[in-house]
């Protein structure tokens, strides 16, 4: 049987780990690389790189980042931000990346998605949707969670899926940040509409929230978290033995 | 020297890079030349079959993997290239492999239960067959193992070493004298991936 996977996410801004609570007030943690090999030798199922520089000098650090992770730690990578072209994704490809994710490219350029997906196959390409409540529907919001685009989240990610996006991390404004607990309501919804992998971001604050999530919506795929295990406060090892105890298949 | 062959489709820097983790001495090529000489050989693979076989064919390396193998060189195929090493696929077509291992390559959908996603992607863990072939030497059942994948093979009869559960018994890897394959990526499979490897290149 597949086992739901635990996945920590890195936030890469000029070369090092950062993690905010909404989004705001981005803390420096630790080197890139040393975190990713924590990381794989304490469990990770997978590795999402997520590239938050503006700069070239900043990308350039990233891609140089990325490429000496992909040759120390021997798990999936999922390499996102400032993925805009089909030249992107051959950049971080070529760096040692399995997937792709996108965002706000695809917002920019919807093809961005079918291209890629003819390109390199469904497998490859990641939907990483910003969802937020707003007049109590889902609205996809971009830039970072600072602009609302106006596009109802699920009716994007269904068309994402048609496209060709091979998962889809959704990732709730709502709770991101709070620590109490992944957005169940949300990622239901998600579930119900498509056919791929979904992966739950937002909101982890505790072994918990993770059983909850995985009990509560059995679709979900993967639970995604930053701060949580990079602040130590959840290590994977610990967290896997709790979701095996409530019986949730998991590689130990 | 081990080739790891490069017919101009997917991304082999974290092959090589396994491969230099556990000190294996390796070259991604296209020479058959290179090939030839080498001590074994790893036929990677992403992409679709039909467009692989042609390219392949293209190369002139079609012919030489076969003989290289005939001949009795230890040769591996990973994902796509496990499923190359087939007699034939259904991936969009119909189409010729390699003919090494018996067997055809056939779609997940309609085979597996309906509610489970395709592709098979995640990490999974391996039943073994056939008793405990070489390959896992250094690994147990029930290890788990990253996959990707919405095609399979079936047919395989005594040549499947390992299968993985995915609502059916879904091949794993596959043997046959010195021809190895697995469905899975050893090159993504942490520590069990790269033990994997290492059995593969010490036979």
């Amino acid at each position: 049987m597949i086992t739901k996977r635990i996945i920590p996410c890195l936030d890469v801004r000029n070369g090092t780990v950062v993690k905010g609570t909404n989004f705001k007030d981005l803390n420096e943690i630790s080197s890139p690389v040393e975190l990713a090999e924590y990381y794989s030798s304490h469990g990770a199922d997978e590795l999402v790189f997520y590239d938050i520089t503006a700069s070239s000098d900043g990308r350039k650090l990233f891609t140089d980042i990325l490429k000496e992770t992909a040759s120390k730690v021997f798990i999936p990578l999922t390499v996102g931000g400032g993925i805009n072209t089909l030249d992107d994704f051959d950049r971080v490809l070529k760096c040692g990346a399995d997937k792709v994710s996108v965002n706000s490219g695809a917002i920019r350029n919807p093809n961005l998605i079918k291209e890629a997906a003819e390109k390199y196959g469904d497998q490859c390409v990641v939907l990483s949707v910003d969802v937020k409540r707003v007049d109590g529907k889902f609205c996809v919001f971009a830039k970072g969670g600072r602009e609302n685009t106006g596009l109802d989240a699920l009716e994007w990610i269904k068309k994402g899926v048609e496209n060709g996006a091979g998962e889809i991390v959704v990732n709730s404004i709502d709770t991101d940040g709070v620590k109490q607990g992944f957005d169940i309501e949300m990622l239901k919804a998600v579930c119900e509409i498509v056919n791929v992998p979904v992966i739950a971001s937002g909101g982890a604050g505790g072994k918990q929230d993770f059983v909850d999530l995985f009990n509560t919506v059995p679709g979900v795929s993967a639970g995604l978290a930053a701060s949580i295990f990079h602040y130590g406060e959840v290590t994977i090892d610990d967290l896997k033995k709790t979701l095996k105890d409530n019986n949730i298949t998991v590689r130990l | 020297m081990l080739a790891i062959i490069d017919y101009g489709v997917g991304n082999l820097f974290s092959l090589q890079c396994s491969l230099n983790k556990i000190g294996v001495e390796n070259v991604v090529t296209s020479d058959v030349e290179v090939i030839k000489n080498a001590d074994r050989i790893i036929l990677p693979g992403v992409g679709a079959f039909g467009d692989a076989v042609k390219k392949l064919r293209e190369s002139g390396m079609f012919e030489v993997v076969i003989d290289e193998a005939k001949k009795g060189k230890p040769l591996m195929g990973i994902c796509l290239g496990m499923q190359m090493l087939f007699e034939k696929s259904y991936e969009y077509g119909e189409y010729e492999g390699l003919g090494l291992i018996k067997g055809e390559i056939v779609s997940l959908k309609g085979r597996i239960p309906e509610e489970l996603d395709i592709p098979h992607m995640g990490w999974n863990a391996l039943k073994l067959h056939n008793g405990k072939n070489e390959l896992f030497k250094y690994i147990n059942e029930g290890d788990c193992v990253y996959f990707v994948h919405s095609y399979f093979g079936v047919e395989c009869d005594e040549a499947l070493i390992a299968s993985a559960e995915y609502g059916i018994d879904v091949t794993a890897a596959v043997a046959k004298n010195n021809v190895y394959g697995c469905q899975f990526h050893p090159e993504k499979s942490g520590d069990v991936g790269l033990k994997i490897l290492k059995a593969f290149c010490e036979i």
